[in-house]
């Protein structure tokens, strides 16, 4: 073996046809091709230029670090720009239009086809930043964006100026998709000694804890308008389902069906939530209003049935764990429970989750699992109408739980005890948390 | 090693803080009862005052009952048990709160839980008079038993079903282990359990819950086929985030895949 595989793989004539394939007819509405593979579309060359000092104050020096960090990562984890490294960046630091010498950006050895710059200051306890975007290849009218932020001055702050710009930048250079800057990414973490539901950035910074129940609460999943955490949780009668609110910071009203209640899932337009409830004595997948009420029961064979997921497209199909054949498969069904359809062909397929645009699942699949068998639990994605598939992570622990972001370029999953991302190709894997255990990451939907 | 051996502890915790709510409840339930017996008696004293007939002139020679009653020992630890005598004069009958009618004079063994009063009432034709005896009962620091039958007896008899890997049929090794299991449950009816699932450290966490509750019902299924109650059996599924063993070897992971009774407190 030769050690860790270098993403050419990708380029592999199988690979490549097999995504050529796959992205094919989704052309007109998606940037999946450019974004995920690189296939014929160049990245973006872009630069973030140094942002200037405006003030002397104590505070600045440091908030325009933490700003040219955030912008430079969230430019760079964005998946569609190729970026000039700083070394390579002329030695200007332009504060304004007036003083950015454009024509050294756009020659060698930046390159650069943008550059994001601008200037940042501290007064009176406010932090302000004039952010602009120019495009370095049109001198005559180069301005692209010109924006200005203004917030209380403090590192937190600061950062979400920086995420707020870079997603302007995103979203008018990256086809119409907005950017993922401003996501959050909820999870489960024991850095308070129980496993409790915690948030943090999408880049791994601000993690703070949401629940205080010292059990064990597992699988939070935020609703789509960002207002309530549905998790399981453990209690005296076992598994139940519970709603955390992060308006009242506070457990709110949610009807758990009696038995083993699992694996929360909400719909796209909030109005729904699929779970699996072993009331009946096995468990099965039910789908309930958003207070629990209105149950609806909708799949019945003998076997675990547990982790639906909604496709978040038509919210007219769920995807779900399946154990009624033996070892859990990845199936999909209509969202009153009619025409299943078994989507993997054997091994041990866990942890679905649906794709924004509603064309690929992502999910933990090993394929060669059974006793005694060595781990290789990896995130693969398949397309839905194809059932085609592709390994994303290889050799690299036991990898679980991906949760698409709401622009499909990437995917936070769990690799051993911690939290990581990538963009929906494979590359570019980077770890988010460290310190105790955080796992069972989910993405939220803005 | 450190993260099994926190979530033991947490998974610790978690029982020990449900037992304390368990013993809160019940002490306010008894705190309950005896307040809603304190006020049927007052509101069955107004009625009778209410409903009777103007008083007949009490017989010049009926005397007013005499009551007492004594507790020994007066203080004692929970699971002992105390002697109450108590003795009237000119009363036609008696009784004790929370007890009962009694005989007029007589003893009897309690066996209090809790700090408790017996009063004592004694009623004749020269009217009522009442006597109280308080029992204290001393909370050891850890929960009382509710039965002589402890966590390590119970282990000892009822044993745990293992199961093969991703399964949670009954295999046919653990059938007598499940005949065994009934068998003694059968003799206590009295006591309560829960069926707990269990599942090895393979494979994913959602999964394994639901495995898990497949687990713990199979075991109490078989253990109702076998003429156990379903009402004295609950199931809880710990997947895999409780394990008994915590090695990352096939023995190890036969240890974690099983469902495991204990006393359901």
């Amino acid at each position: 073996m030769n050690g860790k595989k270098s993403p050419l793989y990708l380029f592999s004539p199988f690979c490549v046809s097999l995504l050529i394939l796959i992205v094919a007819p989704a052309l007109h509405a998606q940037d999946w091709v450019r974004t995920g593979t690189n296939l014929g579309v160049q990245r973006i060359r872009l630069a973030a230029a140094s942002f200037k000092p405006m003030t002397s104050d104590v505070q600045s020096l440091p908030l325009k670090s933490i700003f040219d960090q955030t912008l430079y990562n969230d430019l760079k984890n964005a998946g569609i720009f190729d970026m000039v490294s700083q070394s390579m960046a002329p030695p200007e630091m332009p504060g304004s239009p007036q003083e950015i010498h454009l024509d050294q950006w756009a020659a060698p050895p930046s390159n650069a086809a943008m550059v994001a710059f601008g200037n940042i200051g501290v007064t009176d306890g406010r932090v302000t930043v004039q952010g602009f975007l120019f495009d370095a290849k049109n001198p005559q009218t180069p301005q692209i964006l010109g924006k200005q932020y203004s917030d209380i001055a403090n590192d937190e702050n600061t950062r979400q100026i920086a995420h707020r710009f870079a997603d302007e930048i995103i979203a008018r250079l990256g086809g119409g998709v907005n950017g993922i800057c401003e996501t959050h990414i909820y999870y489960v973490s024991t850095r308070s000694g129980h496993k409790e539901i915690w948030v943090m950035d999408y880049d791994g910074q601000n993690a703070h804890q949401l629940t205080h129940l010292d059990t064990i609460s597992l699988s939070p999943r935020i609703s789509p308008d960002n207002s309530r955490v549905a998790f399981s949780s453990l209690g005296r009668d076992g598994w139940t389902i519970r709603m955390y609110s992060l308006t009242l910071n506070r457990i709110v009203h949610f009807v758990s069906p009696g038995g083993t209640t699992l694996s929360p899932a909400w719909n796209s337009d909030g109005s729904r939530i699929a779970f699996s409830s072993s009331r009946t004595g096995d468990n099965e997948i039910y789908t309930a209003s958003p207070d629990g009420g209105d149950l609806r029961r909708i799949t019945s064979f003998r076997g675990p049935d547990v982790s639906p997921v909604w496709n978040p497209k038509t919210n007219s199909q769920i995807a779900w764990v399946s154990g009624r054949t033996g070892l859990p498969q990845i199936y999909i069904m209509d969202s009153d429970g009619s025409n299943v359809q078994r989507m993997t062909d054997g091994g041990y397929a866990t942890s679905p989750s649906w794709s924004p645009s509603g064309q690929f699942l992502t999910f933990a699949w090993n394929r060669h699992y059974g006793p005694g068998a060595p781990g290789g639990q990896d995130i693969y994605i398949m397309d839905i109408a194809s059932k085609r598939w592709i390994q994303l992570t290889h050799e690299e622990g036991a990898n679980d739980f991906p949760s698409w972001s709401p622009d499909n370029r990437h995917i936070v999953f769990q690799r051993d005890d911690q939290i990581w991302t990538m963009l929906s190709d494979g590359t570019e894997q980077q770890q988010l948390t460290h310190g105790g255990s955080n796992t069972m990451p989910n993405w939220s939907w803005k | 090693m450190n993260n099994l051996d926190t979530l033991l502890k947490e998974e610790n915790n978690v029982l020990t803080r449900f037992r304390n709510h368990r013993i809160r409840q019940s002490r306010r339930f008894v705190v309950l009862v005896a307040g809603a017996a304190a006020m049927l008696t007052v509101a069955g004293c107004h009625k009778k005052a209410a409903a009777a007939p103007p008083p007949p002139p009490p017989a010049a020679s009926a005397p007013a009952p005499t009551a007492s009653i004594t507790a020994s020992p007066d203080t004692i630890s929970p699971g002992q048990s105390v002697v109450l005598a108590w003795r009237t004069t000119d009363a036609n009958s008696a009784s004790i709160e929370g007890i009962g009618p009694v005989p007029t004079s007589g003893t009897r063994t309690v066996q209090p839980t809790e700090s408790a009063d017996y009063t004592l009432t004694a009623s004749g034709d020269g009217g009522n008079a009442t006597a109280t005896a308080h029992v204290t009962v001393n909370q050891p620091a850890s929960a009382p038993a509710e039965s002589n039958i402890n966590e390590q007896v119970f282990e000892e008899n009822v044993k745990p079903v293992f199961y093969d890997y991703d399964s949670y049929d009954i295999r046919p090794d653990a059938q007598s282990v499940i005949s065994q299991d009934a068998s003694y449950l059968n003799q206590h009816p009295e006591l309560k359990v829960v069926v707990g699932g269990y599942c090895d450290e393979r494979g994913s966490t959602e999964y394994n819950l639901a495995l898990g509750e497949n687990r713990a019902n199979a075991a109490k299924q078989a253990l109702v086929s076998a003429g156990v109650s379903p009402d004295r059996l609950r199931t809880v599924s710990y997947g895999k985030e409780k394990q008994f063993c915590t090695e990352h070897s096939e023995s190890c992971w036969q240890q974690n895949r099983r469902a495991q009774f204990t006393l359901d407190q």
